[in-house]
């Protein structure tokens, strides 16, 4: 069981991530931030808790619902937010936006936003980990939407073929976009059912419980780090908002999204704080410390300056430049 | 070291000289273990490094250059083999949206030293599937260097500079070429990237090829030369970065120019490098550009109707005479 630092610690790591969700909607919702956001408020559980499982020097890959992962893995909200607003401050200099967010100093290399694209990444850097035998572990976030794009099956196969130290975790918040997932997948389980196609686990988890993902993933991350290959995890979850931008996912029954409400995983950590003797009055320093951290983050991102035009022709190649002719 | 090699010698000559001096280097793909590549192209590299840098894969393209992706991310410089050049189109997201944007997209913050080998063009009845030359397809997307060599020296070359580039290069062994000779480079041989050569040296018309094309339009001025007109012959040998430098120079002394391209005509390298002359070498110009490129269908199987698609001697000697003439 977890101590209670620890878990207070997990919370509110999560309580940041909401209020950077919240922020990010009512910044787009204004207009300072253009394009889209794909919100991830409902799924800081997965992200935080996995988090906790993890050596600092492990890979993350997320998707365009990535906020969380930039986060959990240490992107500060002043930094996400900067990014999303387009601001030089961004955490990729405003090149990227909100579905590409990449802290790759603290090895969460990359959002990636075309669905399912990361898991042979994911595979390639648990097998380099194997090649320079580091012992570090390689993690893919993904929807559920993405167990149905043949990089999934792909990805799977070589990483059991192969013994690879990678976890594939699915966040089922049971909407591929619009769509709900069981209406156009042929098992229940979207990402657990296919497990045994690839002869390795697949493990079903309360997404919402920031304790019980830690320790599912703990239990697959030594089990892969020993050499006994890859494992699927399917962490269920529920979006707070729609799919992007302002979309109010009218398309979800009311009595579901009220259940799913009622089953917040802030909520769940703050009760199983309180089981474990942490007042109120610790809870809510901690909530004031979030919503204080991620309003002096709104406040830097809105008075940072924009990039440089001249940034739009660097980075291209590795001398930093972009030139295709010689 | 033998008196001569052959081009197909020189793909596992190349790869190996760079795994002797680099372990990072590690190789992937269809068949290219136990079974030394279906066109031999990597006989010897398992037996000389083990099966931990040289693996064989599932038919995966997407897992095979994803995974390769994720590694070089990671601190490996991993060479994947796409079997045939027209199954880049099986992985075509990773050479698209996430190899050649990743650094950009993230501001710089990851690097992708990475090659993809793949045997490229026609002239071997392999029909319309197995046959494409598609260098120009890579040429659509900023990001991507593009190494197409005509030598056996010049496999050797670039593939050590492809090797050792911090930037991802996709990298097209022809077909057509892997049977001919040449003499074997001496150690340490690399050809940077970008830099055209000057293959037979002329006054009159700059004809400009790459890969298979090269012998083809080197074999027609031979033939020109006995009637008197002499030509000058460009090997582009990179597609990116584009040496407009050499022809621009070439055409300053022959004021003459002609591509000849195994692509269709459509969407064919030689259009991108015309409109460079066009824009900035038009003064230099005495006639109109020619472009000789293959014919706008796909490939046909048989030879008599192959030869009718793409680029022969006849066909170039002929186009020459007519611009000589202008």
């Amino acid at each position: 069981m977890m101590e209670a630092t620890e878990l207070l610690a997990l919370y509110e790591r999560m309580a940041l991530i909401r209020r950077t969700e919240k922020a990010a909607h009512d910044l787009f919702m204004s207009g300072l931030v253009k394009g889209t956001t794909h919100l991830a408020a409902g799924h800081e559980a997965i992200a935080v808790g996995a988090s906790a499982a993890l050596r600092p020097d492990d890979y993350v890959f997320a998707t365009y619902r990535g906020h969380h992962h930039a986060m959990a893995r240490g992107a500060t909200p002043e930094e996400c937010l900067a990014e999303l607003m387009s601001r030089a401050t961004g955490l990729c200099g405003a090149k990227g936006g909100s579905m590409h967010l990449t802290k790759a100093s603290a090895n969460m290399l990359g959002s990636y936003a075309i669905v399912g694209a990361h898991l042979p990444m994911a595979v390639g850097a648990a097998w380099s980990a194997r090649l320079r035998g580091t012992g570090q572990l390689a993690v893919a976030f993904f929807g559920d939407g993405a167990t149905n794009i043949g990089a999934f099956h792909e990805a799977l196969n070589l990483a059991a073929v192969w013994k690879l130290p990678v976890l594939f975790v699915c966040e089922n918040n049971l909407y591929m976009e619009y769509t709900p997932i069981a209406d156009v997948t042929a098992v229940p389980r979207p990402a657990a059912d296919r497990a045994p196609a690839y002869g390795v686990p697949g493990e079903v988890v309360d997404g919402n419980d920031v304790v019980a993902v830690r320790e599912t993933v703990a239990a697959l991350a030594e089990r892969a780090r020993a050499g006994d290959g890859p494992a699927i995890v399917e962490a269920e979850t529920y979006r707070h908002f729609g799919h992007s931008r302002a979309d109010p996912a009218t398309y979800r029954p009311a009595e579901e999204v009220e259940r799913w409400l009622g089953h917040d995983p802030l909520d769940l950590a703050r009760g199983r704080l309180a089981e474990l003797g942490v007042d109120k009055e610790t809870l809510t320093a901690a909530d004031e410390r979030a919503r204080d951290a991620v309003q002096r983050a709104v406040d830097a991102a809105k008075n940072a300056p924009p990039p440089d035009p001249r940034e739009a022709l660097t980075d291209v190649w590795a001398d930093g430049g972009a030139a295709w002719r010689t | 070291m033998a008196d001569v090699i052959t081009y197909r010698e020189a793909v596992a000559e190349g790869i190996a000289r760079e795994m002797r001096r680099d372990p990072a280097v590690v190789c992937l793909g269809e068949d290219i273990a136990e079974a030394g590549g279906v066109f031999k192209t990597t006989v010897g590299l398992l037996k000389e490094f083990g099966p931990e840098r040289v693996w064989d894969t599932p038919i995966s393209e997407q897992a095979i250059v994803g995974a390769a992706m994720g590694a070089a991310m990671t601190g490996m410089r991993p060479v994947a083999e796409i079997m045939f050049s027209d199954f880049l189109a099986c992985c075509w997201d990773y050479l698209v949206n996430e190899i050649p944007k990743v650094r950009y997209m993230t501001g710089g913050q990851v690097t992708v030293p990475l090659v993809v080998r793949t045997a490229n063009g026609g002239g071997l009845g392999f029909g319309a599937q197995h046959s494409q030359a598609t260098e120009n397809w890579a040429l659509t997307v900023p990001g991507l260097k593009i190494a197409a060599p005509a030598t056996p020296a010049d496999v050797i070359g670039m593939m050590a500079a492809a090797i050792r580039s911090d930037d991802p290069v996709v990298f097209f062994e022809h077909k057509g070429l892997l049977a001919s000779k040449g003499a074997p480079p001496p150690p340490g041989h690399v050809v940077e990237l970008g830099r055209a050569a000057v293959v037979r040296e002329g006054a009159d018309i700059t004809l400009v090829a790459l890969a298979s094309m090269v012998p083809v339009t080197l074999t027609a001025a031979s033939r020109l030369a006995e009637e008197g007109i002499d030509v000058e012959v460009v090997d582009l040998r990179c597609l990116i970065p584009l040496d407009t430098a050499t022809v621009l120079a070439s055409l300053g002394k022959t004021s003459r120019l002609m591509t000849v391209e195994e692509n269709p005509y459509q969407g064919g390298w030689g259009a991108t490098l015309v409109s460079v002359v066009a824009d900035e070498g038009f003064g230099l110009l005495d006639a109109p550009v020619r472009r000789v490129a293959a014919e706008c269908v796909p490939l046909p199987f048989a030879d008599a109707l192959e030869e009718e698609v793409i680029p022969t001697v006849d066909k170039v000697v002929a186009a020459v005479r007519s611009l000589a003439a202008y």
